[in-house]
């Protein structure tokens, strides 16, 4: 074993006598399995069943926030069961401030899509898939091993595309497929990765382990005393193999600086890098592979639209910080101009084909392309505020794309049509709906005040420090934003009524409870994000640490009277909260 | 029998005195004598007691017969297990009883329990009724395990050709369908060619090292150097064919796509299953112990035929639309997962290699045995529109094909998952990694395969097509089916139960004559 571990160890918590993350996933997954064995004559109670596990889910999400040590940068709820022994899996599930928020986010964004949309036939197969899609995205987000992030990662894959082929729209199969494919195909060779990773390691901790027991013995001089020949042989005795997150990155075996022992060689770790970028950059999506979420979120049911865009897309962006920023410091450092530029480009192209689209639920996805770009942006340019502000955008995408597809839906619903030519004039027969829209569309664009603003200022301001040009492209994406939504409202809810439009109905009591949450947090985020940003910033701070550290990256200092080297970061939640203020 | 050819393979002694028969331990051949003597007391009885004449007493009885068998290979399995006693050779050191060779047998018993469970629906539903099938399987059954116990080449083919003889067959076995006399024929001929070429090679061995024992093959290359290796290289060359054809290796698997599609569905369940475990078995067992010396020799090839294998078995599974020709070619795909195993040659490689093959028996035989109820009476419906709607009129038959079908895509949490990571964590550490990425590739390609049937269960037009009759499902076929899912799933999450046999069943090669004591 090698000392980082035992100080990582040392520094984090007693195991919680319950374990709440695993009740995390399990919950959901219990929730799949009780939806199944409702009877078939009770077909009634099977949304109520749904309802009440995911909103166990959010009650625990809920106790998690508030149990959660908002100063502490290490993992917390930190459980770690063995799996499969013989290859050091282990069942590894924790929390930090990086990851606190996609749980969250993820626990309430289910009961509202369930809430928010029903499924037009076979309700039991739909609920289950749902609460199983749910168990797997929070396993991702509460990994802490390579192999069950793996696991859960992947598992994502089979409800999301049943969901997409058997209860969405038109093209539904091709659409699912695609999904399906792409996605599969990225993560073919992260599994490759994951497996060199976790050989290399292993290889370089017993190189590290022999060199140590050499010294040992060079410094006993051939007279070893037992204490010292008992850790002789511990040392050459063979490392298992171990797929532990934390025990990898902070071993120091994957990074390329050369201070370090014993180094990976370049190339191998940034093969590996690519590996798991590509699987990400799927996910995210990346501009060039993009093209299967176009389909994917026209084409699934309203639900499944909203987990899409809510929650499975920061599967990638999460899986970028946590397993490429964190897991390979270097070659991320290396590759980050490259993925800032990809992130750019899907800023930019994003926002243009979204104006060009006729289908109103195709433009919301195209404007999917434009939000991840800025969090791709926000992370690779290594900042404290970039960060934040990527982890915030990640929050309020899901929260605003999340509601402007189940706006979408619910006039998909009423209309049974999504062509913008179709629609006019919305705005006379259905004012409250046309308010609540214009709320959510106005946060998506970025209005200060709204929750949307304060993730792309702090993105922008935090890759302005480490990337002064590409931020500059970036921010005619914010202007470009503006364009695409604002000239849809105008064309769908301005302008006369026509007949086909008259009886649109306004929008119900129900309807409005289920947006009510995200209106609520789309305000509050925008008006004091402080809350959030001061559980980010620990964890956020000591992975730029982390970086700073093990590559050729330096933090960019910013002048301020008395900041050292270490310190130059502004406390980003107090500057953000003036940028906020001062932007109502 | 085994022993007179087995001592062909000794020097003969200097003076005429009489031959000099070796000792039989019968107790370490039991599961084989099992299962010949329950094909024999199975043919026999019957044709004497006509009450007895059903498919339920036979499958009943065949079921028995192979549960015989792994409860006979406990006590084996505990001997080779104990660190006193180990691994040990018998019959004059034609048979090794390893742990490889007793896991083998336990997966091929299996094997024949899940396919004589298909067969009773099908034979009843297709007015096949007799006895036969079941004298056959059991009989292959045998042959098969002779392989995974051959630690002599001679010894090895008996087995492949009382394998094979039988399979054939049963291939041909439908009387009334012509397809299925077309596989029967097909696969006889091609069969016989591939045989004539392992036979081949095994001459060519034995010229060029002057014995066809495992054991004495491995000791002459461990203390001597061959300068002129040419002969031992083309015999390595011939075997590899003569096997490569039974595990359906691409370029040696043309006859695969026809046979699987021809013969009777219940049949396949067998062919795809137990005869490729088997294959796999002689396969371990030449290449990775006995050639161990020549591993840099054969490695690049195997290497080679492991990436045509995934590509080419992945890349045209996916353009057919006849779902026996589609499982036909991914069983290809499959094989080449399995070939990577082997092309690392080491414990770990094996070890994959057994799990896969294993795990891989539940999932075709349960594929299988799915597509079997869906081809109906005559066994002709096997169309991927056939499969239409099948999630609505038969929701429980769909869902157990879907998590077959997204085990064999390697979707997490199924057994099919932890069967390819197992592979490729063996080929990462034996240094094979690019390998290891051309078979995830591989599996992506494949993966579009099973998504199109389970395209067809759940999300096709059911009413287009002629909605399939929601009959239930046989009590037999049932079980077998239920049981395959649960292995699947379970396996998926726990490995350890599979893994840790796995990994106590290293093939050992030992020496003759080393008798278990007592």
């Amino acid at each position: 074993m090698i000392p980082a571990l035992f100080a990582s160890e040392a520094g984090g918590h007693a195991a919680p006598a319950f374990d709440i993350l695993t009740a995390l996933v399990v919950l959901p997954a219990v929730g799949a399995l009780a939806v199944v064995l409702v009877p078939r004559a009770r077909s009634e109670l099977l949304r109520g069943v749904a309802v009440l596990f995911t909103g166990g889910t959010v009650a625990l999400a809920v106790y998690l926030l508030a149990a959660f040590e908002p100063g502490d940068a290490g993992y917390q709820f930190e459980v770690k069961r063995s799996w499969v022994s013989d290859l050091g899996i282990s069942w590894h599930v924790g929390i930090d401030g990086i990851s606190l928020f996609l749980v969250v986010l993820t626990a309430l964004l289910f009961p509202v899509a369930i809430l928010g949309a029903t499924p037009h036939h076979d309700a039991k197969r739909y609920y289950a898939w749902l609460l199983l899609l749910e168990a797997g995205c929070l396993g991702v987000f509460v990994a802490l091993d390579l192999f069950m992030f793996f696991v859960m990662f992947e598992v994502v894959l089979v409800p999301m595309y049943f969901l997409i082929g058997g209860w969405g729209y038109g093209d539904r199969v091709y659409a699912a497929l695609k999904f399906f494919l792409f996605t599969m195909f990225g993560s073919a060779l992260m599994l490759v990765g994951i497996v060199s990773l976790a050989f290399l390691h292993r290889d370089a901790v017993e190189d590290q382990n022999r060199a140590a027991a050499t010294e040992i013995v060079a410094e006993a001089e051939g007279d070893p005393t037992p204490a010292e020949s008992e850790r002789i042989d511990a040392l050459r005795a063979g490392e298992p193999l171990s797929f532990d997150l934390v025990a990898i990155a902070e071993a120091r075996t994957v990074v390329d600086d050369s201070s370090s022992a014993n180094p990976l060689d370049w190339a191998a770790a940034r093969w590996i890098f690519l590996a798991f970028a590509l699987a990400f950059a799927v996910k995210v999506p990346l501009f060039p592979v993009h093209t299967w979420l176009p389909d994917a979120h026209t084409e699934a049911p309203t639900a499944g639209s909203v987990i899409l865009a809510g929650v499975l897309l920061k599967l990638g962006t999460y899986g970028l910080l946590r397993f490429g920023l964190y897991l390979f410091p270097d070659a991320a450092n290396f590759f980050a101009p490259a993925l800032v530029t990809l992130g750019v480009v899907g800023i930019i192209y994003g926002a243009i084909v979204a104006t060009m689209q006729r289908d109103l639920k195709r433009l919301v996805a195209y404007s999917s392309v434009a939000h991840l770009g800025f969090i791709v942006l926000g992370t690779f340019a290594i900042t404290t505020e970039g960060l934040q502000g990527g982890l915030l955008q990640n929050v309020n995408h899901g929260l605003s794309t999340g509601a402007l597809f189940l706006l979408v839906g619910m006039i998909s619903d009423r209309r049974h049509t999504r062509e913008i030519a179709a629609l006019r004039g919305l705005q006379r027969v259905a004012p409250v709906f046309a308010a609540v829209f214009t709320v959510v569309m106005l946060s998506s664009i970025g209005l200060p005040g709204l929750n949307g603003f304060v993730g792309e200022f702090l993105i922008l301001v935090g890759s302005f420090l480490t990337r002064r040009w590409w931020a500059v492209v970036a921010a005619t994406g914010v202007i470009l934003a503006a364009l695409y939504l604002l000239w849809a409202y105008q064309r769908v809810f301005h302008g006369e009524v026509d007949d086909d439009n008259r009886a649109f109905p306004e929008m119900t009591w129900r309807e409005g409870a289920v947006l009510a949450p995200l209106l609520a947090l789309i305000v509050f985020l925008g008006i004091y994000p402080k809350p959030v940003l001061e559980r980010m910033e620990p964890a956020v701070d000591r992975l730029i640490a982390h970086v700073d550290e093990n590559s050729d990256f330096v933090s960019p200092s910013v002048e301020r009277p008395d900041a050292t080297t270490e310190e130059a970061e502004p406390p980003p939640g107090a500057d953000a909260d003036e940028h906020a203020e001062a932007g109502k | 029998m085994i022993t007179v050819l087995a001592s062909l393979g000794q020097p003969l002694p200097d003076d005429p005195s009489p031959i000099e028969t070796p000792t039989v331990d019968w107790g370490a051949v039991a599961p084989l004598l099992v299962l010949v003597s329950g094909a024999l007391v199975l043919l026999l009885v019957p044709a004497l007691v006509a009450r007895l004449r059903s498919t339920t007493v036979y499958t009943v009885v065949t079921c028995l017969v192979a549960a015989g068998a792994i409860v006979a290979v406990v006590p084996l399995w505990r001997e080779v297990q104990d660190a006193d006693r180990g691994p040990f050779s018998t019959l004059a050191g034609a048979v090794g009883v390893d742990g490889f060779s007793l896991f083998m047998t336990v997966v091929i018993a299996l094997a024949v329990v899940l396919a004589a469970l298909f067969a009773h629906d099908y034979l009843r539903r297709e007015r096949l009724e007799g006895v036969e099938p079941y004298v056959l399987l059991l009989l292959s059954a045998a042959g098969g395990i002779v392989m995974a116990h051959a630690n002599d080449l001679i010894v090895l083919f008996l087995g492949l050709e009382v394998l094979s003889i039988a399979v054939y067959v049963l291939a041909a076995m439908h009387r009334r369908r012509v397809t299925s006399q077309e596989a029967g024929i097909k696969y006889f001929v091609l069969g016989a060619f591939s045989s004539a070429f392992f036979l081949y090679g095994i001459a060519m061995v034995y010229g060029g090292t002057g014995t066809t024992n495992l054991v004495e093959i491995l000791e002459l290359f461990s203390t001597t150097v061959i300068t002129e290796d040419g002969l031992v290289l083309a015999g390595l060359a011939l075997m590899l064919v003569g096997l490569g054809f039974k595990v359906a290796a691409v370029p040696f698997h043309f006859w695969t796509p026809d046979v699987y599609q021809g013969a009777p569905s219940a049949m396949v369940t067998w062919m795809a299953s137990g005869v490729k475990v088997a294959g796999f078995a002689g396969l371990i067992r030449v290449l990775v112990l006995a050639f161990d010396a020549y591993a840099v020799d054969w490695q690049p090839i195997v290497y080679l035929l492991a990436v045509l294998t995934l590509v080419v078995g992945a890349v045209l599974a996916v353009v057919q639309t006849n779902v026996k020709r589609m499982m036909a070619y991914s069983s290809i795909n499959h094989a080449g997962f399995v070939l990577v195993g082997v092309q690392v040659a080491t414990d770990q490689g094996v070890e994959a290699a057994l799990f896969y093959l294993a795990t891989y028996t539940f999932l075709i035989a349960g594929t299988f045995g799915v597509i079997t109820l869906v081809g109906r009476t005559g066994d002709g419906h096997h169309h991927l529109d056939d499969y239409r709607g099948l999630g609505r009129s038969r929701p429980g038959l769909a869902l157990v094909l879907t998590i077959f079908l997204f085990a064999q895509a390697g979707v997490p949490l199924t057994s099919g998952f932890f069967a390819k990571f197992y592979v490729i964590v063996a080929a990462v550490d034996g240094g094979s990694t690019s390998l290891a990425a051309i078979a995830m590739l591989s599996s992506v390609i494949s993966a579009y395969l099973y998504l199109r049937i389970t395209v067809s269960l759940y999300m096709g037009d059911a009413d287009a097509a002629e909605p399939v009759p929601s009959t239930a499902v046989p009590a037999a076929a049932g079980i077998a089916l239920a049981a395959c899912a649960i292995v699947t799933l379970v396996v998926g999450v726990w490995p350890g139960s599979v893994t840790e046999p796995a990994r106590d069943a290293v093939p050992v090669l030992t020496a003759s004559g080393d008798g278990p004591p007592g």
